[in-house]
């Protein structure tokens, strides 16, 4: 998303200062139409300024300090950075709990989304009934969810062991095993892959017919056009969902709050229910900022990775011309 | 000969594209099923008996069907539900009018109107879709809690008015899309901007702002950290809050919890199902290149 958001801002860039170009001093009327903009903006201008940038530079003020909410914030240089990388074990636990949970949840949801985007592609009947499916769980309140999906991986009556159960095949103690409990939260992910489904259906539906006309004259089969066509101009789809992906992936929260608080033994400590515990139940509010700043330099890097490699493997249309 | 062998694997070709198609469209159906299995799930365990529950192998169909859960969820001391609907309500429709009213007079400022400083702005709109919302959060609740805000709506709500950076983009993308030619037939008309925003701009990008809306209102009802952090008294609370509250304390009452989780879903069901063109539509225009 952030790509595509920035590359439209060039191209509008552009455009733009070839507009101004000749600009010097503003006449009367567009004065007064800087000033309308000005008035139409003042909402978000303020929010940017006071909820946002201010923010952000209170954050990395706060993360230097030891900050309680009942005293001033005391000035402690990187003391929480010291905790946090070598004093703090459950900070790592936490980092890796969460990084095991994007690594399995984020892929596999795209595989199963482009999966199902694939066959929903095939001209098929009801095909509004389906993507309708695929979608309402996406909108089922994350806590209800949650608790219901509690109940379902219940290792006794729960209804996934059930099925297991019926087919004869190993019935795990998902929650209440350190081992089990980070896949349960991977496959109870893989319920809200709805929204991903119709991007990619989007986007295959965007495919223009001719290629694949043209790979059939070639003599491709069915694989080779997949591997040929469709997936090479997916990919900038395939791109936006990744992005978002990991970025929600690492974002979890509500599920942990309510599902797991975090265990058995730490195994469900996800990054943001770490950070929370430290700022709103313990009031530690300059760790939980230092937090929050690692927690920004990940993401920061990951998305960065994403997009350097994209320049690899991402296919955009409009370049070959 | 030829002719006929020709029109024999025509006829090949025929059937096996009909029995691709069953095929996928069973696999569809069998996924579908799965997709629907646990609100099945979690209806079938609200209607229990409480001997049917803790069962292997389970009960689907309850023997005889239980109504009880729903009024006892719905009367429950610590579960609220009516004002807790309220509040979502207020939550989610304040916010949904705030954020519709601010995006679109942003982006009307960002798509059509020349000014000073814009592109400066923009691009700093655009970088705080970078941001996670943990590195904000701690910082605006000690503001929020220093103006004394912290156990209302306010600062759920009033934020919401100020606007979202990426509504703003999208609703943007949307009014470049519209033609300026109609902006400038009404200028020489003697239209004012806020006229030509209110009455031109605004009805034309109908399909754009309905999406905005649906998303904001839908993320307020869900929306479980703002409501935790900032409502604290028990009258207050969203029915996400109320429901995480209800779970706490009756956490193993897996019927009665299955029928709180059934009416606190409810409402967003019914409103997908008379809104579901316009949130697949949406998703859609959310998951383009801008």
């Amino acid at each position: 998303m952030a790509q595509d958001v920035i590359s439209s801002v060039e191209l509008q860039g552009k455009k733009d200062s070839a507009v101004f170009k000749r600009r010097r001093w503003p006449s009367r009327s567009s004065l007064r139409e800087n000033v309308t903009a000005y008035l139409f903006a003042l909402p978000w201008l303020l929010n940017l300024l006071l909820l946002i940038a201010y923010p952000v530079g209170a954050a990395i003020y706060y993360s230097f300090t030891e900050y309680s909410i009942l005293q001033p914030p005391r000035w402690v240089g990187l003391q929480n950075y010291r905790d946090m990388f070598v004093e703090d074990p459950l900070f790592w636990t936490a980092l890796y709990n969460t990084c095991y949970y994007a690594v399995f949840a984020v892929p596999l949801g795209l595989i199963i989304s482009l999966w199902l985007a694939l066959l929903l592609n095939q001209h098929i009947p009801g095909i509004g009934f389906f993507r309708s499916t695929f979608f309402l769980p996406s909108i089922v309140p994350v806590v209800a969810a949650s608790v219901v999906w509690a109940w379902i991986l219940n290792p006794e009556f729960g209804l996934i062991n059930d099925l297991l159960g019926r087919v004869g095949l190993y019935r795990p103690p998902w929650l209440t095993s350190e081992h089990w409990s980070k896949p349960a939260f991977i496959i109870m992910s893989l319920w809200g892959i709805g929204p991903t489904t119709i991007i990619f259906l989007a986007g295959l539906q965007d495919i223009p017919q001719h290629l694949y006309e043209a790979a059939e004259i070639d003599g491709a089969n069915p694989l080779q056009k997949l591997w040929s066509v469709t997936l090479p101009l997916l990919t900038p789809t395939i791109f936006f969902n990744l992005v978002v992906g990991l970025i929600n992936a690492f974002q979890i929260f509500t599920q942990v709050y309510i599902i797991s608080e975090g265990g058995p033994l730490w195994s469900t400590l996800f990054y943001v229910y770490y950070l929370w515990q430290h700022g709103f139940r313990f009031f530690k509010m300059g760790y939980a900022s230092a937090l929050a700043l690692v927690l920004f330099v990940i993401i920061m890097i990951l998305t960065s990775i994403v997009m350097i490699s994209s320049k690899r493997w991402v296919y955009y249309e409009a370049e070959q011309r | 000969m030829i002719a006929n062998r020709s029109l024999s694997r025509f006829g090949g070709l025929r059937f096996r594209r009909l029995f691709t198609k069953t095929i996928v469209f069973i696999i569809l159906l069998i996924t579908a099923v799965a997709f629907m299995l646990p609100l099945a799930w979690m209806i079938s365990t609200s209607l229990k008996p409480k001997p049917q529950i803790f069962v292997y192998p389970l009960i689907w169909i309850p023997d005889p069907p239980v109504w009880e859960n729903y009024p006892k969820a719905f009367n429950n001391p610590s579960f609220h539900y009516l004002l807790f609907l309220g509040n979502s309500l207020y939550y989610a429709i304040l916010s949904t009018i705030g954020i519709v009213l601010s995006c679109s007079l942003t982006a009307y400022a960002f798509a059509r109107l020349r000014w000073w400083g814009r592109e400066f702005w923009f691009l700093l709109t655009l970088a705080t879709l970078m941001i996670p919302y943990p590195v904000t959060l701690i910082p605006q609740y000690l503001i929020f809690s220093q103006i004394g805000w912290v156990n209302s709506f306010k600062p759920l709500i009033v934020p919401n008015f100020m606007g979202t950076a990426f509504f703003i983009f999208l609703l943007r993308q949307f009014f470049l899309t519209i033609p300026m030619d109609l902006s400038d037939a009404a200028r020489i008309d003697g239209a004012s901007d806020w006229q030509i925003y209110w009455r031109i701009i605004l009805p034309l990008a109908k399909p754009a702002l309905v999406t905005v809306a649906l998303f904001t209102f839908l993320y307020c009802w869900n929306d479980f950290l703002g409501p935790l952090i900032y409502l604290t008294d028990g009258n207050k609370y969203t029915l996400a809050v109320g429901l995480a509250a209800f779970r706490g304390q009756y956490r193993t009452q897996w019927d009665l919890m299955m029928a709180a989780s059934t009416i606190v879903t409810a409402p967003v069901v019914v409103l997908f199902f008379f809104t579901q063109k316009q949130f697949i539509e949406g998703i859609t225009l959310t998951g383009m290149k801008g």
